[in-house]
């Protein structure tokens, strides 16, 4: 936690995006997270990859719910929308964000305690119904605003600061979210910025439900001996499957890899996520490859990082009900309460 | 790249560009806190420390310091350093119990000094206290040297001159004035000094020969000889249209001593473009904002006379060409221009001039007339002589003569007590302090103050040219002076990184609002630079390498831009950054920062 704020003086050759801004226009006030906290760095990488895709910080909604993660849309994106929600109800108001105006770049920020226990019900259903948003998780293995108990995804074994082992088997949200349908899977780690700002880019401009989790380690309770979320051991341990470049479509392509080991997946907005596997028999576009390469893995301790499965061509929940093209808040009285006869027909057409 | 050896004294001093750029190197972020805290006589005892004349130099500093400092890489103008250094010396207590004392029982060892101006007098303030019996000659009635003789009274109030001249004549300088040295052979073979320190300035001003001037003596002064005259009060008025010839310093001063003492008018005519005039820009604003026209781009070519009357120079039309990047002036292709004048002041430059030293005495003179020193003992080809100042090196100002005089001290004082010059120098050092007093507390004020360069006000235009004696800048209040002491950024207080203890987390790289930091693979410095977050194209700033970290990346900071708010260390999870005030021990003999 730091009171000195960040000063608005910058480098004297910061870029400036389309659309006129700097990185700088993109980010919140400063941090009151522990100093250090992983969740910070994905506040960091979400600034670097809206100001590098030139979005209009007002078109996007930051939904999230309780929890240290869930204090970070605060510190990011300071001229959007937010709305810090009930513990483990992120998805149901960004349902209902998402369904109002589908214009917004919809982000949920959440932790292991908000999507994994209190929120695992909801979590579930956010990703059968397919919202068009990108979901991350910060994903520390512990509760860190209660002082460090074991979450949910607290590995079997591994140790409390203490030295206490957890003595319960870990909800992995990757396995979850590949099995429910998510469209657009990922895994990658607060501390390799390299990674995580394409993803997070793919995953905003992915049309479909886009879930990132983020192991962010957690300073204060997570972050020593014996822990597998903690900065160390996660480099130790982690094994990247893809690493992903992300164009935009006026980009030119600059990265070249060994063309048996990359591959093109075109977005549906013309961007361009190059995607270079290290293991070449790894496929991005096989679920059901993807979740036991994943679940095999974790078995013998490695975390696998990188994007795990992209469908490019799903549908969201906007295509799947039919919904109106254009934002609610831009429907005129009529378009919105057509009126009693327009009731009647509709119950009249279900008798 | 190798990691950074932050324990080489350079290293951190360059990162003070101020204090790395004064030639004295004063260490200014530290006396500005000073000032911020209203500490002014300790702020004024740090300056006279190094720079032994802090009222003198905040108003008349050359000002080096200020093109250097960081503000005008981050933003655009740089602190007020030198009228800073005038809020120091305009609001200090009593600094006689901060004087170093000076045994009445000497060392035995006599030293003389020539010339009494900055140089000489610094020397004399190093030695006393050693317990030196120091002898001054100077040709004139009164010490100051050029501060005294070439500084006008508008710029430099006598006051404030005498005092700190008088300052160090009061610890015990035996002086001889009116006593001119004619001959440096009967001067050594009759005096019998351990050390002769030679500080004569450069005082030949130069003159033109062009057709006409043989005739026009009486109409034609040398800027630096008038100036002498005018401050010594054998000269009170100048009559009819002035032209004033040159574009340095001294012809600023020229012009604007001219404009007060009845000039019917004044224009400046220089040979070179404006931009490239060695005169301080300050100078020129102010000659400017005195009505005072700089004609740019006009070389003479003839002094117009009839019958020894001056009537007016005729003047070539030239303009600059860029070849090579140098300036080059070629014909503009208009017509030559005449202009009327009754007398000329002749500022384009002044040169070293010892006819007085004769060439069989052992000490060896260039082609340019100035003496062969070591460039690190000042000392002369003849052992026992030292120079100093503009008498060393030629023209420069007094902030050199400051720096010289220490280095020359330390010379003399190891030569007197019959020690290797150079072996037995003292060595440079820093020392790096921890400036953290607890969570989110740091000793210095780490927020950046994003307030523009404050103007400094001045005295009334009619007032200030009705007399000569009126001093036109009215210098920073205390509250100016507090505001803008808030805009330095306190760059001696260093970014230290503790590579053992670092993470990897990059809270550092997210926090700094500067992009300085970056984790990444080693490389070259060429490719390196280019890598960084923010590239570092100044490659006159330093990159800070770590050793290899734990994911075998090393931590590269660019020092170019950082505004040493302290948020790497603020937010940085295990201490691997903090922030540490660097001191360097510059050599002085009693310094008095030790």
């Amino acid at each position: 936690m730091t009171f000195v704020a960040k000063p608005r003086v910058h480098h004297p050759k910061l870029p400036i995006n389309e659309i006129g801004l700097t990185r700088r226009d993109y980010e919140g006030p400063v941090s009151t997270l522990c100093a250090g906290c992983g969740h910070d760095s994905v506040s960091a990488a979400i600034v670097a990859a809206c100001a590098e895709l030139s979005l209009p910080p007002h078109k996007f909604a930051k939904i999230s719910g309780i929890g240290c993660s869930s204090k970070t849309p605060s510190y990011f994106l300071s001229k959007s929308h937010g709305f810090n929600s009930v513990h483990g109800r992120m998805p149901s108001v960004a349902t209902g964000a998402n369904l109002a105006n589908r214009e917004l770049y919809c982000i949920g920020v959440s932790g292991d305690g908000d999507t994994a226990s209190i929120g695992l019900g909801q979590f579930a259903h956010i990703v059968r119904r397919r919202i068009n948003m990108l979901y991350i998780v910060d994903n520390n293995g512990t509760y860190g605003l209660t002082k460090g108990q074991f979450s949910a995804t607290n590995d079997k074994g591994s140790t409390s600061k203490k030295g206490s082992p957890n003595l319960y088997e870990p909800i992995d949200l990757v396995s979850m979210a590949l099995q429910i349908g998510a469209s657009f899977v990922a895994r990658s780690f607060s501390g390799d910025k390299k990674q995580l700002v394409p993803l997070i880019k793919a995953g905003l401009m992915h049309k479909g439900f886009a879930f990132i989790d983020v192991i962010s380690p957690c300073v204060a309770f997570n972050n020593h001996q014996g822990s597998t979320k903690s900065y160390e051991y996660v480099r130790d341990h982690s094994e990247t499957v893809t690493v992903s470049d992300y164009f935009q479509p006026h980009d030119e392509i600059t990265v070249d890899y060994d063309p048996g080991s990359s591959e093109d997946v075109k977005m549906p907005d013309g961007s361009t996520l190059r995607l270079h596997k290290l293991d070449r028999d790894f496929d991005v576009h096989d679920r059901v490859n993807a979740l036991n390469y994943v679940q095999k893995r974790q078995a013998e301790g490695e975390v696998v990082t990188g994007l795990l499965y992209v469908d490019p061509d799903a549908s969201d929940c906007h295509e799947i009900l039919d919904t109106v093209q254009r934002p609610l808040n831009e429907l005129g009285e009529a378009e919105l309460c057509p009126g009693n006869a327009a009731l009647h027909a509709i119950n009249d057409s279900f008798r | 790249m190798k990691a950074t050896n932050i324990f080489d004294p350079n290293y951190f001093h360059k990162v003070v560009d101020c204090q790395w750029a004064c030639p004295a190197h004063t260490p200014v972020p530290e006396y500005i806190r000073l000032i911020a805290q209203e500490r002014y006589t300790e702020a004024y005892m740090l300056n006279w420390d190094s720079n032994v004349f802090p009222g003198i130099l905040g108003r008349t500093c050359d000002r080096p310091c200020e093109p250097a400092c960081r503000r005008v890489r981050t933003e655009e103008k740089p602190v007020a350093i030198c009228r800073l250094k005038r809020v120091a010396a305009d609001n200090k207590g009593d600094v006689s119990a901060y004087m170093p004392k000076v045994p009445t029982r000497k060392n035995g060892k006599r030293v003389a000094l020539i010339g009494a101006g900055p140089a000489s007098l610094a020397v004399a303030r190093d030695l006393l206290p050693q317990g030196y019996e120091v002898h001054l000659f100077e040709k004139d009635p009164a010490g100051g040297g050029m501060m005294r003789s070439q500084i006008p009274a508008f710029r430099l109030p006598i006051e404030v001159l005498e005092e700190e001249v008088d300052r160090i004549l009061d610890m015990g300088v035996i002086t001889h004035f009116n006593h001119e040295i004619t001959s440096m052979k009967a001067f050594l073979d009759d005096e019998d000094f351990d050390a002769v320190f030679v500080g004569t300035g450069a005082p030949r001003g130069r003159d033109l020969d062009l057709p006409g001037r043989d005739a026009v003596n009486d109409h034609v002064s040398i800027g630096i000889d008038w100036l002498s005259s005018v401050a010594f009060g054998h000269t009170s008025r100048i009559d009819g249209k002035v032209i004033v010839m040159g574009g340095g310093n001294t012809a600023m001063d020229c012009c604007r001593t001219a404009k007060r003492l009845g000039a019917e008018s004044v224009t400046v005519v220089v040979r070179s473009a404006f931009e490239v005039m060695k005169a301080s820009e300050w100078e020129k604003e102010d000659a400017m904002s005195e009505g005072i026209p700089i004609v740019n781009n006009r070389p003479p070519k003839e002094f117009v006379h009839e019958n020894g009357r001056l009537k007016g120079v005729i003047f070539e039309c030239v303009k600059p060409v860029e070849e090579n990047g140098r300036l080059k002036y070629v014909p503009s292709g208009e017509p030559d221009v005449f202009m009327e004048a009754d007398h000329i002041l002749m500022a384009i430059g002044q040169d070293n001039h010892c006819p007085w030293i004769e060439r069989d005495l052992g000490i060896e003179f260039d082609k340019w007339d100035c003496p062969i020193l070591d460039e690190d003992t000042l000392q002369s080809s003849n052992p026992k002589v030292f120079f100093g100042g503009d008498a060393a090196l030629g023209p420069e100002n007094i902030i050199w003569a400051s720096a010289h005089a220490h280095k020359a001290a330390i010379s003399i004082h190891l030569f007197c007590q019959g020690r290797d010059l150079k072996a037995d120098r003292p060595p440079e050092g820093v020392n790096l302090i921890s400036q953290k007093m607890g969570v989110h507390e740091w000793s210095y004020d780490s927020q950046h103050d994003p307030s523009a360069r404050y103007l400094v006000p001045h005295v009334e235009r009619k007032v200030a040219l009705a007399d000569i004696k009126v001093e036109v800048e009215l210098g920073f209040d205390r509250a100016l002076g507090a505001k803008e002491a808030q805009r330095c950024l306190n760059c001696d207080v260093q970014t230290v990184f503790a590579q053992k203890l670092c993470i990897e987390c990059d809270a550092c790289v997210d926090i700094c609002p500067m992009d300085c930091i970056t984790f990444t693979e080693n490389a070259e410095e060429g490719e390196l630079r280019a890598r960084l977050t923010a590239p570092a194209g100044n490659v006159e700033q330093a990159l800070y390498v770590s050793g290899e970290l734990g994911t075998g990346r090393v931590m590269v900071k660019d020092e170019d831009v950082c505004v040493h708010c302290g948020l790497c260390a603020e937010r940085c999870p295990t201490n691997a950054w903090d922030m540490q005030k660097s001191v360097f021990h510059i050599p002085q003999l009693g310094s008095y920062a030790e």
